[in-house]
């Protein structure tokens, strides 16, 4: 087959989306500019998708790459052939008559622009399907139908039963789309291609692959799930629930077809070997069966139809599994007529309900006098639906027939035949009940609202779909024979010569079986009431209790599991997680086969012997004397001190900066809260539980020591090599870690501080809360255990802090300037500069020093964020992606020549952001020490000698206000 | 040297995991302070260990160590500060609000019971417990 690359076909995919984004927002200018923004997106995709049908005609086939990730597979690649245009068709052609229809339908209280929004989700979802060319997204689209069906189910979202019925229905279907990744993966494997196009001409390589049954069931249990195959045929009916616009739409000519799409799609694939026949033929007899007989004895419109539509399915289905290019004809030919009586037939019952206020048949009846139109055109649909003639489903029924009649299961050659007939006869029953118990018969006079025609807009969809269930019924040959053929030809990518659609075919057995199942279907309507007694008294699987049940007893099970796991026990589940993880590492040690590592070792001097030798001893202690508190504080530091030394000794000057402010920071941070915390911890661990954690950690650090070990002691490949080489001519720098975060990775970077900033807003966000409430109360009447030093602020130490406050400010912007080419940068400037800014806090006190300081530590963080952000996006007027650096040298006279690069001013942005967080956390733990009376020094030292004569009895005390001010 | 980082990573894992077994939530947070010591050194040592080779270009030198899992330390150190922040305020707050610095809502049955003063948190009526569902399913 020819293809032929067209843009504008992934254009119709997405009009839909594009066109879900209106009517949320036309619905404020009235009803009828709601559904007019609905639906020209869905005329400009059916006009665009006419257009490329004289393309597929020919027997070409449109398709449009995108190449998204094309390593994985991963493509936006969409294709349009026969079967996806009589889908699209479909689609969109129903879609834009259920558009006109639900504008009159809707009432006023019905939210109309999200009812649009959902349907015009749907409709691309489905779109998507149709089009895609690429498996998984195909996949992708059929999740998306899941949810939004969803939400279209749901719409009524004040009645329970639309309520449970998306809910089912999202479980069901969503539960088969799971099932379906498995199916298209291994698909997709066995291919050794994602795309359709390659996939069809795969047929040997997946059969012939090792997990063929695996795949082909679980590709079915997607289909039969959204087409509502048995034994998932449940959902189908409960989703009734939802209004009759989205009932028409979804469970007649889209959604449940998807499943059939997909049946079709991969029909050259599969088709044919027994597998698919005894799975798929059989699913659908025993559907089309089981569907029709639930049908008959239905009373409610449209659960009548939407088991019929079941039964319907189930034929369709049925046909595809026989595999032979005949059935698979009659099956594309049966896809077209049901979907346009079955669309049809679900307005009418919409009418019905809008205008007599009752769905059930019980109450109908004689309603052809009162609303003639609206009977006239359900009469014609429903003996489409029955099976006679000179009615489009007269037609496909006989083509399936004629295929039953010629199909013999595990020998039999009797079985499909008359059981085909006895659908056949079921399908006649409920059809001529829908007409009997609904039209005609007496008129009646007890209707819960007096009933008659609907405006125009309302029947003019019914009405056109029901004058094409005639024209398709007289001339077939000349309506549909021609696109039938092309339609045929995509689902077996054969070139076929079909026999032409006639009317008469002379006397054949599917004449005499169709003949038979008119006859039976009118014995039932005849002695339904006899008939009904017998049904009702026969006991009935009732699938919506049995899937409560299931529901019910995973919630429970599953409820017990995890809330014995989680019991509000921390130190439980932390100890079962560690003990699980230690026990995964020990199972895959176990059973993997190892070699010890041959990397060469470094010889370790005395330097590194007395190091490791603090560390552990610090770890000890912190282990021996972990209840009290500050003096853990103090040993805590003596590790961070040494990791910043090893740091050191293994070649990262960068991380060692970092990790030892980082260190005086975080010290700061927790001797504060220790200030409101106990400061000793009491004994109150049994010695067996503590035993148990003792040997849980244990484990784990052997284990993690281990690993470390077998980490460090073998050889490795690394992509730095890449980053060493290319530093210094792309990126301009010679630090290569800093061109890495500014530069490489900057994109890393760039998330990096937006998490640090919102970890400050976080902390600032909790203060302001516990300012409020309890937390408030209890501070404001704090006993303070401890007693102050009296010299709270001593001479010394401000003086001190005042004359480095230059220098240290100074070191932070050198260290800045300097990080792209040696050690240093934003992350490190930033902490450099909020130290000595803490050190003027903590030397006069935080209400002091913040009276004198007033940056809004907020705005650092947003200036920072900011700057990186527009700094990445200057990339792009350059021309390259987000985030990528520039450099030029610049020479002023005074100076060497140096060199300016975008990086700088990302930089920048971190050391804003980091000094914004830090002093944002610091500050808000200080606004909690001030709630508690915390005195606010007028001087900045307690003892002022050059204001205070020491002479002087009893001198002023350096106290201005208690109380947090504001 | 690898035999010593091996060890110094694997002891402060062993007191972090101890530590955050711990009832209180000063405990925890020191623990995950040694937690992310050892992480960090870990993280550090899959660049494998190099001496006197900064990754800081100079004409002429051949051999550097590995700065990519240096780049990527360096900012887990930073975020482990808001991580510790955060955590530290959260257990602030808590303590503040409730009296009690216990990160449990439920009591052991096997701890031992030193402290009178506590409330009686085993029976906090603001603990569910297992509840059955209730209607509306399916």
């Amino acid at each position: 087959m020819t293809e032929q690359s067209d843009a504008t076909l992934a254009l119709i995919a997405a009009l839909p989306f594009i066109g879900a984004l209106f009517p949320g927002l036309m619905i404020r200018v009235g009803r009828n500019a709601c559904a007019l923004s609905a639906g020209w997106a869905t005329l400009s995709a059916l006009i665009l998708l006419m257009i490329h049908s004289t393309v597929i005609w020919r027997g070409e086939v449109v398709v449009y790459r995108i190449d998204w990730m094309p390593m994985l597979g991963l493509n936006a690649n969409f294709r349009l052939d026969g079967l996806g245009l009589l889908f699209a068709m479909m689609i969109l052609g129903i879609g834009l008559l259920i558009i006109l229809y639900a504008r009159f339908y809707l009432s006023r209280e019905d939210p109309m622009g999200q009812f649009y929004t959902y349907l015009m989700l749907f409709q691309g979802a489905m779109l998507g399907i149709v089009l895609s060319d690429n498996i998984l997204m195909m996949v992708i689209f059929w999740e998306l139908t899941s949810l939004s069906s969803f939400l279209l189910i749901g719409y009524w979202k004040h009645t329970r039963a639309g309520r449970q019925g998306a809910r089912m229905a999202l479980a069901v279907t969503g539960l088969g789309g799971l099932a379906l990744i498995g199916g298209m993966l291994l698909l997709g494997n066995a291919a050794g291609s994602y795309d359709l196009s390659v996939i069809l001409t795969k047929r040997e390589e997946v059969l012939a692959s090792p997990y063929l049954a695996p795949m082909l069931i679980l590709i079915l249990l997607g289909a039969f799930t959204k087409s509502a195959q048995f034994p998932f045929q449940f959902w189908l009916p409960h989703a009734m629930a939802a209004p009759t616009p989205v009932s028409a739409y979804l469970h007649s000519a889209t959604m449940v077809k998807a499943g059939l799409f997909l049946m079709a799609r991969l029909w050259p694939v599969f088709a044919g070997t027994d597998l698919w026949f005894y799975l798929v033929a059989t699913t659908g007899l025993i559907t089309m069966l089981v569907g029709a007989k639930i049908a008959i004895f239905k009373d409610d419109l449209k659960a009548l139809l939407a088991y019929s539509t079941v039964s319907h399915l189930g034929l369709i289905t049925m046909l595809l599994g026989f595999g032979t290019t005949a059935a698979a004809t009659a099956a594309a030919f049966h896809i077209i007529n049901h979907t346009i009586f079955k669309a049809a037939l679900f307005m009418t019952a919409g009418i019905v309900d809008h205008e007599a206020h009752t769905r059930s048949i019980k109450r109908l009846g004689g309603l052809r006098v009162l609303m003639p139109i609206t009977a006239t055109l359900a009469i014609i649909t429903s003996l489409s639906m029955a099976g006679l003639p000179f009615f489009n489903g007269f037609l496909s029924k006989e083509l399936m027939l004629e295929e039953a009649a010629h199909t013999s299961w595990l020998g039999n050659p009797w079985l499909v035949p008359v059981l085909a007939t006895l659908g056949g006869l079921f399908s006649a029953a409920y059809s001529f009940r829908y007409i009997g118990h609904v039209f005609l018969g007496p008129e009646r006079t007890d209707y819960p609202s007096h009933p008659h025609d609907p405006p125009f807009g309302m029947w003019a969809a019914p009405a056109l779909l029901a004058a094409m269930v005639v024209v398709i019924g007289v001339i077939p040959q000349a309506v549909v024979g021609g696109f039938l053929n092309v339609v045929a030809d995509a689902i077996t990518q054969e070139h076929l010569h079909l026999h032409k659609l006639k009317i008469w075919h002379g006397f054949t057995p599917a004449l005499g079986m169709s003949a038979i199942a008119t006859l039976g279907g009118l014995a039932v309507f005849y002695f339904f009431t006899p008939l009904e007694r017998i049904w009702v008294a026969t006991p009935k699987p009732d699938a919506k209790r049995m899937f409560d049940a299931l529901v019910m007893f995973l919630h429970r099970t599953l409820g017990r599991i995890s809330n014995n796991l989680h019991d509000g026990r921390l130190t439980k589940f932390l100890a079962i997680f560690g003990a699980t993880t230690v026990a995964l590492g020990l199972f895959a040690y176990v059973s993997g086969s190892h070699t010890p590592g041959t990397r060469e070792m470094i010889a370790p001097t005395l330097v590194d012997y007395i190091g490791t030798i603090l560390l552990i001893a610090s770890t000890m202690a912190i282990m021996n004397y972990h209840r009290s508190r500050l003096l853990v504080l103090v040993l805590i530091g003596i590790n961070g001190l040494i990791v910043s030394v090893i740091f050191v000794r293994l070649s990262a000057p960068d991380l060692a900066m970092t990790q030892v402010t980082v260190e005086v920071v975080t010290l700061i941070l927790m001797l504060l809260a220790l200030h409101f915390l106990p400061k000793h911890t009491p004994r109150e661990s049994s010695w067996s539980r503590r035993s148990r954690d003792a040997t849980i950690a244990g484990a784990a650090g052997l284990a993690v020591a281990a690993l470390s070990w077998a980490l460090m002691t073998r050889d490795f490949e690394t992509i730095s090599g890449y980053y060493l080489k290319h530093a210094k001519p792309d990126g301009g720098g010679t630090n290569v870690v800093n061109v890495i975060l500014v530069d490489f990775r900057g994109y890393d970077t760039f998330g990096e501080i937006i998490v640090l900033g919102i970890a400050a807003l976080l902390i600032f966000a909790l203060e302001e809360a516990l300012m409020d409430g309890r937390a408030s109360r209890k501070l404001a009447n704090w006993i303070h255990e401890m007693r102050y030093s009296k010299d709270r602020h001593p001479l010394m130490m401000v003086v001190a802090t005042r004359m480095m406050m230059p220098t240290s400010l100074m070191v932070g912007v050198y260290i800045f300037l300097r990080g792209h080419n040696d050690p240093g940068g934003g992350f490190i400037a930033g902490l450099v500069v909020a130290i000595a800014l803490l050190m003027q806090y903590m030397a006069s006190g935080f209400a002091w020093a913040s009276d004198r300081i007033q940056f809004p530590y907020h705005a650092f963080i947003g200036w920072g964020v900011l700057i990186a952000g527009i700094t990445g996006i200057g990339a792009w007027f350059n021309g390259f992606p987000f985030l990528t650096s520039d450099f030029g040298y610049v020479h002023l006279p005074p100076i060497e020549e140096f060199e300016l690069a975008t990086a700088m001013a990302f930089d920048l942005g971190v050391f804003l952001t980091v000094v914004g967080a830090v002093m944002l956390a610091i500050y808000s733990l200080s606004r909690i020490a001030r709630r508690t009376g915390e005195s606010v020094n007028v001087s900045p030292m307690d003892y002022d000698p050059s204001t205070v004569d020491p002479f002087e009895e009893g001198h002023v005390r350096n106290v201005r206000t208690t109380g947090e001010e504001r | 040297m690898e035999a010593l980082l091996a060890i110094v990573i694997g002891l402060q894992t062993a007191g972090g995991v101890y530590l955050i077994l711990r009832r209180r939530t000063f405990s925890v947070i020191i623990g995950t302070a040694l937690l992310t010591y050892s992480v960090n050194l870990f993280l550090f040592a899959s660049g494998r260990l190099a001496i006197d080779m900064p990754p800081i270009y100079t004409p002429g030198v051949e051999n550097y160590t590995d700065p990519l899992p240096q780049a990527l330390v360096l900012t887990a150190i930073v975020i482990s500060f808001g991580m510790t922040a955060v955590a530290v305020l959260i257990a602030l707050g808590a303590y503040l609000e409730s009296d009690i610095d216990h990160i449990d809502l439920r009591r052991d049955p096997n701890d031992l019971d030193l402290d009178p003063d506590e409330i009686p948190w085993e029976q906090d009526p603001r603990d569910p417990g297992l509840e059955a569902p209730k209607g509306d399913f399916g």
